[in-house]
């Protein structure tokens, strides 16, 4: 058994920026564990640009922004161990995890970082009828064939579901002499970026179909094409006498994005509903004491430059609980989606808290001209306008402490939107 | 001559391959398909049915009967998963006593022990997770589950291992009668041989008709299935059944081995043997039905959905031994439900009819034991470790929900009767049946096929035939710089 002050999980960016915080923060008994050859995790297949504008303030590829993560922990000598796959963690904080080279290690650590990332849903989970073929691939595994294995799934591509990957992915295959044919979307808005549609899809002339879905895929061995068709808005039920026929060899999924949570689970780590990802307190600690998650393992984010900010704050913290430094209040205030909010993170907020706290979370819809708002209690703390909300854009709100020690008979934190829904 | 051609590599197909090889024989198994366990063993419902099911005096009653009282003993020798989780036939409202005291005498007089009717508390006890309206159930002690292809495989394997010879993408085309036997010309060759077996499933009306007077029709009839995640695997102990209504047969529930469960199966007639779409109707049928059992189906958490077609025959009942009319050519035709349960019966049953017929001497090297591929994923810590030691390739986990290593995804395409496609991985390691469906592990196991059977990207498939994943490469060969 090896001891670690911090472990961390996952040499994705999220794990990176961990590691360096608690580095900088003075922790030098450190270890990454990563299963795959390299870090960077799904940055290594993201050779867009677009990367980086808030941390940087400049666009880079996806490998680029990783390796300017790389290269610090490199710089530091922070010890990362690759092709080493966790298989177990217990609430104690015993690690089990293999590789080739060390065989089955454990390893006693002081503090844990879960940065799993996520992986996407796929076609079963939709339960779209039809054939079983092949030729239906995620938006992400398409993009490893492409941009890592130098393979190219198909020539006639239909995405189905409007999330960042998928619209990437559009305009990837497009580049590649792929003629994608649309980008079909269940609900009425779209669940990506607005640059990456104009950026995307727009630029190359690739029609949005929002509030349609794929209702029947044809092919025996390989896919054939596939039948679209409008649906209702309200009970997102496909509309007899819309269905369009496209003929394709190719279905992009972009459906979606599942937090990786299994280990967490083995942990003992309390999973939200609302974000598949571990319950935090605002030092983004588990209901494990000494466990902290961060990432697209705690919640999926929109922007990587979230992610590292996010990270680096957990790395500090799970420093300062190792120093026994990081008091844990069991006095918490939990936080509520109010109207129009889904996944609030964190979840619960100490009623000391004595800095300034971020609250993440996605609107559950398009809202036009709103303003997000959070009440302590029943009096309102802070307020965001904003003239348009969607989904696909995670909101950040900050307030101040002195909220909370104003308003001592407050049970509960609640953000929302206040808007028309349109 | 060869001594036997067995067509078809089913579960049917492949246990006869397996008992046939206890004896000295020459024996040879046709499949059309790129691998066994390609049709109705591989999409059904995978319960070992108790028996109470079929009408007394048929051969369905007789072989499920007698089937289910084998599979301890095969599974133990072939090393597959199985559990006597009990089978529940549920009556929904008071009306249903006397159809359940129905099926209880009917169970009775087909020779299956351990039935019993339960009532509400029994029944609530049993399966907290029922649906309200609940009332009282037929309880079936010998019910249980398997893994069907596993079933397959580990028939196939063993088979294999004392001397039987697998042919695939064989498909039978014509069989004519010769001197002393018949010839068989299929797509891997022409054989002859002192005896055949018509092992062919849906097909298996096509190949007695080739042969006999005494015609056989086989109608499609399709079952659709969701299959929710292993979250769920504690929400239901037995499989359960409802209890066939003016409304319907009923959707049934079930755990499966791998701790998945399933909803389903519908069953419609059709006129294609290979339309094994699923389609928004059957699916909303299954839905539909199931929440009678399940209330609270968690909907967000379905990881597939697929059909199934089973070989009716229109005589209603299994089709075993000689055809009438055509001497040393035998049939295990129209085996349908509950044919998984009967396979170990219908095996020996054939297997020893042959063997005699042939008189041929019993095989003195025959072991009938198989070992599965060694699951990491079922393995403590000591074991890990020891296994990683031998073999490195245990320590890269391929598949990352269902915890499937590199080791058993190589070893599944190297064993007898191995792997050739992505699907047939799937099939014999899990690799890719977990919640994120292959989208992680596919690249991955497309290499390992490549490195192992000396393809290239461009030929890998899903499941054989045109069922490709890659188009083309996107740069010359030798300058993949990425890759
Ligand atoms: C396909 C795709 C495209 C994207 N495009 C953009 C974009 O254009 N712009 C943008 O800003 N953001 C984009 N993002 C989002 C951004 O890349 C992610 O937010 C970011 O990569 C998340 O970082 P992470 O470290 O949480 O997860 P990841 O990058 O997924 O890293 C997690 C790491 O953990 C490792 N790991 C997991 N489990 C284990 C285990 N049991 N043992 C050891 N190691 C383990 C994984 O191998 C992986 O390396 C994209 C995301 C995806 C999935
Ligand atoms: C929806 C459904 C649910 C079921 N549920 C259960 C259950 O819960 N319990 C139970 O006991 N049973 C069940 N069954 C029945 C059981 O699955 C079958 O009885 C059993 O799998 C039959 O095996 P088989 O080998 O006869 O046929 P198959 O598995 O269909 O094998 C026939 C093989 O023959 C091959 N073939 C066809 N034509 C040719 C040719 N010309 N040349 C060469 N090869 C050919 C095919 O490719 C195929 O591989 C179910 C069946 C279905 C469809």
């Amino acid at each position: 058994m090896r001891n670690v002050d911090i472990l961390i999980i996952g040499g994705g960016p999220a794990g990176l920026a961990a590691a360096i915080s608690a580095y900088e923060a003075g922790c030098r008994d450190i270890l990454i564990l990563e299963r795959e050859e390299n870090l960077g995790g799904i940055l290594k297949q993201c050779i867009h640009n677009g990367f980086g504008l808030h941390t940087f303030k400049e666009e880079l590829t996806g490998p680029e922004y990783a390796q300017r993560y790389i290269d610090k922990v490199l710089e530091y000598g922070i010890p990362a161990q690759c092709d080493t796959m966790v298989i177990n963690i217990t609430p104690d904080k015993v690690v089990t995890a293999v590789s080739r080279g060390a065989g089955l290690e454990h390893f006693k650590a002081k503090s844990i970082i879960l940065a799993m990332g996520c992986r996407e849903r796929p076609r079963g989970s939709l339960g779209t009828p039809g054939w079983r073929c092949s030729g239906i691939y995620t938006a992400g595994t398409a993009q490893k064939f492409t941009n890592l294995k130098g393979l190219m799934p198909g020539k006639r591509v239909v995405i189905l579901g409007s999330g960042d990957i998928g619209l990437i992915m559009a305009r990837r295959m497009t580049f590649l002499g792929a003629k994608v044919l649309a980008c079909v979307e269940l609900m009425p808005y779209s669940a990506g970026l607005k640059r990456n549609i104009v950026q995307c899809l727009d630029d190359y002339g690739i029609p949005l179909l929002l509030s349609h879905t794929v209702v029947d895929i044809a092919g025996r061995e390989r896919l054939e094409g596939v039948t679209v068709a409008e649906v209702d808005p309200k009970t997102l039920k496909p509309i007899p006498g819309t269905e369009q026929y496209f003929e394709c060899d190719t279905l992009l999924l972009s459906v979606g994005l599942i937090p990786e949570n299994e280990l967490s689970t083995m942990a003992g780590v309390k999973i939200s509903p609302a974000t598949n990802g571990a319950e935090v307190n605002e030092n983004l600690e588990t209901s494990v004491e000494g466990i902290f998650s961060c990432g697209n393992v705690l919640h999926v984010h929109d922007l990587v430059d979230y992610v590292s900010e996010e990270s680096a704050k957990a790395g500090a913290n799970a420093y300062k609980y190792v120093q026994g430094q990081l008091s844990r209040e069991e006095d918490t205030l939990e936080v509520e989606n109010g109207f129009g909010v889904s996944g609030a993170v964190p979840q619960h907020i100490s009623k000391d808290l004595n800095e300034p706290i971020t609250i993440m979370f996605r609107p559950r819809g398009v809202f036009k001209d709103a303003q997000v708002c959070i009440d302590v209690g029943d009096v309102q703390v802070a307020t965001k306008k904003s003239r348009i909300l969607t989904p696909g854009e995670m909101v950040t709100l900050k307030f101040s402490p002195e909220y909370l020690r104003k308003n001592t008979n407050a049970d509960k934190i609640t953000v929302r939107v206040e808007a028309q829904q349109s | 001559m060869m001594d036997v051609i067995i067509i078809g590599g089913g579960v049917v197909g492949c246990g006869v391959a397996r008992e046939l090889s206890r004896y000295k024989l020459n024996i040879a198994l046709l499949e059309k398909t790129d691998d066994i366990s390609n049709g109705q063993s591989k999409a059904n419902t995978a319960i070992i049915h108790g028996g109470y099911d079929a009408k007394p005096g048929t051969l369905k009653a007789k072989f499920n009967v007698l089937g289910n009282k084998m599979y301890d003993k095969v599974c133990e020798e072939l090393d597959v998963p199985h559990k006597r989780n009990t089978s529940l036939v549920v009556s929904f409202g008071p009306d249903g006593h006397a159809e359940l005291e129905k099926l209880l005498q009917q169970g009775i007089e087909n020779g299956v022990p351990g039935l019993s009717i339960i009532g509400q508390d029994e029944l609530r006890r049993r399966e907290p997770n029922i649906g309200s309206t609940a009332y009282e159930a037929l309880l079936v002690e010998t019910g249980g589950i398997v893994c069907p292809y596993e079933m397959t495989q580990a028939y196939a394997e063993n088979a294999a291992m004392n001397g039987v010879t697998f042919y695939r993408q064989a498909e039978v085309t014509g069989i004519e009668k010769v001197e002393g036997g018949w010839k068989v010309i299929s797509k891997a060759g022409t054989f002859t041989a002192k005896a055949v077996v018509n092992c062919a499933g849906l097909y298996s009306d096509v190949i007695n008709n080739m042969v006999s007077e005494d015609k056989i029709s086989i109608v499609p009839r399709r079952g659709e299935y969701y299959i929710v995640d292993k979250k769920y695997a504690d929400a239901f102990h037995a499989s359960i059944f409802q209890l066939p209504t003016k409304m319907g047969k009923g959707i049934l529930v079930t755990p499966t081995v791998d701790g998945t469960v399933l909803l389903g199966p519908t069953a419609e007639d059709i006129d294609d043997k290979t339309d094994t779409r699923t389609t928004a109707e059957g699916l909303a049928k299954v839905l539909k039905f199931a929440s009678l059992t399940w209330e609270h189906i968690p909907m967000r958490n379905f990881i597939t959905t697929y059909s199934g077609l089973r070989a009716h025959c229109d005589r209603n009942d299994f089709v075993l031994g000689e055809a009438p009319d055509a001497p040393m050519f035998f049939n295990a035709a129209g085996v349908e439900s509950p044919g998984l349960t009967s396979a170990p019966a219908i095996a020996q049953y054939l297997a020893e009819m042959i063997a005699d017929k042939l008189s041929a001497n019993k095989n003195e090297n025959f072991n009938p034991i198989r070992k599965g591929i060694p699951k990491f994923r079922e393995m403590n810590d000591e074991q890990r470790a020891r296994a990683i030691s031998i073999n490195p390739d245990y320590a890269k986990v391929v598949c990352r929900c269902e915890t499937v290593t590199e080791a058993e995804i190589r070893e599944a395409i190297r064993r007898p009767v191995g792997a050739r496609s992505v699907d047939g991985v799937k099939r014999r390691t899990r690799a890719g049946m977990g919640r994120c469906q292959a989208g992680f592990c596919t690249p991955r196991t497309v290499e390992i096929l490549c490195e192992e059977l000396h393809i290239s990207p461009l030929e890998v498939t899903k499941f054989g035939g045109n069922s490709k994943y890659i188009e083309s490469y996107l740069f010359e060969k030798g300058d993949n710089e990425n890759a």
